[in-house]
């Protein structure tokens, strides 16, 4: 990509001191989204991959129990960059929705119950662009069109409990994309909905980037969903990048056994009889990190003294596929392009 | 909603029965029961007192009796006042206004300041506010009103001398604006401990919501912080308080005896006192009913506020 | 619980306090202590108080009426009868404190019979029993409490049962919600299986699991007992002279209060000192015995 990303994310760290100590969930975490792109972060639940996008948006917890550390450079078409982590709130406040928007996880507790879909849509117009309420809501009515919600104006004056999970995740998205944001990140938008749903409402996201061009952070721990979304993809582990990569190399050629664990334990219908391959053990406590690789504990490939002594660096097998393990390039490849077992 | 409000209305009826039976059994333990009045008249004989009694039909079965009783209070016939022997309905009627506005002042200055109490302590949790506010409601719930009643007084009015020490007007002005004057004092009074608990239940309506995805979503969609709280956050947290002043109500007119009894407001109170001092049990008993009447119609006009409130219920 | 899904009140929306929560538990079980001193230091006061009082309660010196406090030898000042103020309280304390308390065991007792039997059997039988329940709450309890005051003779003990007859029905509530949730349990299950008779499985199996709640409810229904004997005693139907109490010594305050404040000032505080007491204890109890009971 020659044009300069526009949301460029380098070395960020989310850190929460609770009760019971400080837990560290997101540790160094670096990566660039480009115009038009869509990057995935993947990874099981407590690999921080939720709390990296809460950061960037800064919905994470104020200090003092949270604090956040590193930079995430917004260069937007209009402006000069910026740093959101230390704009100041009233800035922040005027890129959270128009430049830089997010849909949740669970379209049923994200909405408002007692405002209709209208005026839900209408506010971010209205307090963006100080557009006033019959003109927002006019816009409204387009964008639940432009989301496939069918009859959109007698929607306009509906309540989020009239509608269907997939519907309302699309008034979501509607009113994520009012003021036609730059970035959209999207933390498991699917998850919550059923397969068919999910699939309208994936190829939903698909067009509507297409036709906006704008960049999509994807997050989600389903590596379905991300082959069919991502351009590349970022897997996180405890907290860190452990591989980064375009999507075809990835699910190819995957170098970190983490990856290559997961990818195995997606069930195939070539291997129909064959027992379920899951990664022994469990996500480590964030508050309890092992020394050295953090997944080294699950790992089969672990060598005692090299992957337990320090946490490993972040190398570059080529220049867009990225990986922290040291012994990468040891491992052996299956004709399918696996790590065998040794 | 229709399907909510019938449910709501049906179990109205059952509470109207249920607190007509017992209104009903009150009557019958009052001392001499209801030939009361006629037991203090000189000259009776037990001759005429059965007489009587079978007049107003006291040797019937008792179910026969409560229906009679019932029938008569449906129609508006709820006995005869001992003292002046005006109709009861009537009676209560002309001291019900001074008790509404007094009730209705004293709720309105307890929704506002409780509600600016309790949603500041939520958004500025364990801060020294939060915890002043805390303590404040659970002493104030302690202060007997009757009390704080005098102590204003002595306050304000003995010592400051900003309010007047009772009644509702001053004699010779009848201005509305001497009227607020009075008011000013008991509705005070009143309020506070509707303030102490509407603040607490406030407070933790606004912590559950403010917890919400929704609020969540606000937030990420850039809006004003006020527009969050208010638009978002309160309009959400205010739904359960609508219940809650419904079943405040009880406590509201309990509150409204005691006030009005301190600073002599000529309300339902002070007539409900007056009629035990002199043995009035028509007036005592109408009053019983009355304020249980009052509490069934506001709990449900409290749910239907909530049902139109709430789109969840209205439109379903 | 992920640090993701924590607390969201903390968003850019409030202003957390560093503090957080263990302060809070720590200041509660302080006002929990305030509490249970209050009502220590009022209980001694009240009992052993007058043994140390040189003056005596029922003395009357008429010279020496309406004396300040702290204004000469009578600590609190004297009444309208010249009898000394703290010697009265002292004595109306044991009989406030007293019939509080025993009307807090009666009203218990009675409401956690209704709500058991309405809670262990259900059906037709436990919704009667309830709609009962909620058809006597429609009664304001000071309306109810005076109606019976004037239908009786006013002694200390049926002012009592009357104060109980007035604050059994919100234990019978709870007491319910309670029975019914744990009659499903495994251990009341087994209990039933075992062909255990009624009345064991309520008052052996399931009364002492909902003990945590009733303890909570006895505190603060103390509170209230003391505080409706205080009304009803203020408005002159309750405890009748010559026997104190704190509510019947505001009865005539009243009259005085421009020339001898204190008459009404001191009973007052009392009563608003020991319902406290009983408030912030009853707070602390249900913080530490069950936070899901909590308001807050």
């Amino acid at each position: 990509m020659t044009a300069a990303p526009v949301l460029d994310v380098s070395d960020l760290r989310v850190r929460f001191n609770t009760d019971s100590g400080v837990v560290p969930a997101v540790n160094g975490v670096s990566f660039t989204l480009a115009r038009g792109e869509t990057l995935s972060l993947v990874g099981e639940s407590g690999s921080g991959k939720s709390v990296t996008s809460l950061a960037i948006m800064r919905l994470t917890p104020t200090a003092p129990i949270c604090e956040v550390g590193g930079s995430a450079i917004l260069r937007d078409a209009d402006g000069p960059p910026r740093n959101l982590l230390t704009l100041p709130e009233a800035e922040m406040r005027e890129i959270r929705g128009s430049r830089v928007a997010m849909i949740f996880q669970e379209p049923a507790t994200s909405l408002n119950p007692v405002l209709t879909l209208g005026e839900q849509i209408a506010e971010p117009i209205r307090y963006h662009r100080g557009t006033p309420r019959a003109t927002a809501l006019r816009e409204a009515e387009r964008l639940l069109d432009l989301v496939g919600i069918p009859d959109a104006r007698r929607r306009l004056s509906s309540y989020p409990h009239q509608l269907s999970g997939g519907m309302r995740q699309r008034a979501m998205i509607a009113i994520a994309l009012a003021c036609e944001p730059a970035v959209l990140i999207a933390d498991e938008p699917t998850t919550a909905l059923d397969v068919t749903v999910q699939a309208q409402i994936l190829e939903l996201l698909r067009e509507l980037q297409a036709r906006t061009g704008m960049a999509l952070l994807f997050i989600t721990h389903n590596l379905g969903v991300v082959a069919e979304m991502a351009d590349r993809v970022i897997v996180m582990y405890a907290g860190r990048v452990v591989e980064q990569a375009p999507l075809q190399t990835l699910f190819r050629r995957p170098l970190m056994p983490y990856t290559d664990g997961l990818l195995r334990s997606v069930p195939r219908l070539s291997s129909l009889h064959e027992p379920l391959e899951a990664i022994p053990g469990n996500v480590p406590d964030p508050a309890h990190l092992p020394s050295g690789c953090s997944f080294a504990p699950r790992c089969e490939h672990a060598e005692a003294g090299r992957c337990d002594t320090a946490v490993p660096e972040l190398q570059s097998a080529t220049p867009d596929h990225l990986v922290r393990c040291v012994r990468w390039h040891e491992l052996t490849r299956t004709a399918d392009g696996l790590l065998a077992t040794q | 909603m229709a399907g909510y409000l019938l449910r709501r209305l049906g179990q109205s009826l059952i509470l109207l029965l249920l607190v007509s039976v017992i209104g009903f059994a009150l009557l019958h333990l009052a001392p001499g029961g209801p030939l009361a009045q006629f037991t203090l008249t000189p000259g009776m004989t037990q001759a005429d007192l059965q007489r009587i009694a079978h007049q107003m039909g006291l040797d019937r079965p008792l179910p026969i009796q409560y229906w009679e009783w019932f029938r008569l209070m449906l129609t508006g016939d709820w006995g005869r006042s001992y003292r002046d022997t005006q109709p009861v309905l009537w009676v209560i009627g002309s001291h019900l206004p001074a008790t509404f506005e007094l009730m209705i002042t004293a709720t309105l200055i307890a929704i506002l300041l409780g509600t600016w109490v309790g949603v500041l302590g939520a958004l500025r949790r364990y801060s020294v506010f939060d915890y002043l506010a805390t303590v404040g409601a659970m002493v104030a719930l302690s202060i007997p009103t009757f009390w704080f009643g005098l102590v204003v007084i002595y306050a304000f009015s003995v010592k400051l001398g900003w309010l007047p020490a009772g009644g509702m007007y001053t004699i010779g002005n009848g201005s509305f604006l001497d009227y607020l004057h009075h008011l000013i004092g008991p509705a005070m009074v009143l309020a506070l401990v509707t303030v102490a608990i509407w603040s607490r239940y406030m407070r933790s309506s606004m912590l559950e919501v403010t917890n919400q995805d929704f609020v969540r979503t606000a937030i990420a969609k850039g809006l004003p912080r006020r527009v969050v709280i208010v638009r978002h956050a309160l309009r959400n947290a205010l739904l359960p308080m609508i219940t809650l002043a419904g079943l405040q109500l009880p406590t509201l007119l309990g509150g409204a005896l005691v006030t009005e009894t301190v600073f002599t407001w000529p309300g339902m109170g002070r007539l409900f006192l007056d009629s035990i001092g002199y043995r009035d049990y028509p007036v005592v008993m109408g009053l019983l009913m009355f304020t249980a009447l009052l509490v069934l119609i506001g709990n449900l006009a409290a749910d239907l506020l909530y049902a139109v409130y709430d789109p969840r219920i209205r439109l379903d | 619980m992920t640090p993701a899904s924590a607390s969201t009140e903390a968003l850019p929306l409030a202003t957390p306090r560093r503090a957080g929560r263990g302060v809070r538990r720590f200041a509660r079980h302080r006002l929990a202590l305030i509490g249970t001193c209050t009502i220590l230091f009022l209980v001694l006061a009240s009992a052993f108080g007058p043994y140390l009082n040189p003056y005596d309660d029922l003395h009357i010196d008429i010279v020496h009426r309406f004396t300040a406090p702290f204004s000469g030898p009578h600590l609190l000042g004297t009444d309208q009868l010249g009898r000394d103020m703290l010697a009265r309280l002292e004595k109306a304390g044991r009989i406030s404190l007293t019939v509080g308390f025993a009307a807090m065991v009666l009203s218990i007792a009675a409401g956690t019979v209704i709500g058991v039997v309405a809670g262990y059997y259900g059906g037709i039988v436990g919704a009667a029993l309830m709609r009962f329940v909620d058809a006597v709450l429609c009664f304001p309890s000071i309306f109810l409490l005076l109606a019976l005051a004037a239908f009786i003779e006013p002694t200390l003990l049926t002012i009592t049962i009357i104060i109980a007859a007035t604050a059994w029905m919100e234990v019978a509530r709870l007491v319910e919600a309670q029975i019914r949730a744990l009659r499903d349990r495994d251990f009341a299950v087994a209990a039933m299986a075992l062909g255990a008779p009624d009345h064991v499985i309520m008052f052996r199996e399931l009364i002492p699991n909902a003990l945590a709640p009733i303890v909570v409810a006895a505190t603060l229904n103390v509170a209230r007992a003391i505080l409706l004997e205080s009304y009803i005693s203020f408005l002159g139907y309750g405890i009748q002279p010559p026997i104190p109490s704190w509510g019947n010594m505001l009865n005539n305050a009243q009259d005085y209060l421009v020339t001898a404040p204190w008459l009404a000032i001191l009973p007052g505080a009392a009563i608003t000192l020991a319902v406290t007491g009983f408030n912030f204890l009853g707070d602390g109890l249900r913080d530490a015995l069950d936070p899901r009971l909590d308001i807050r």
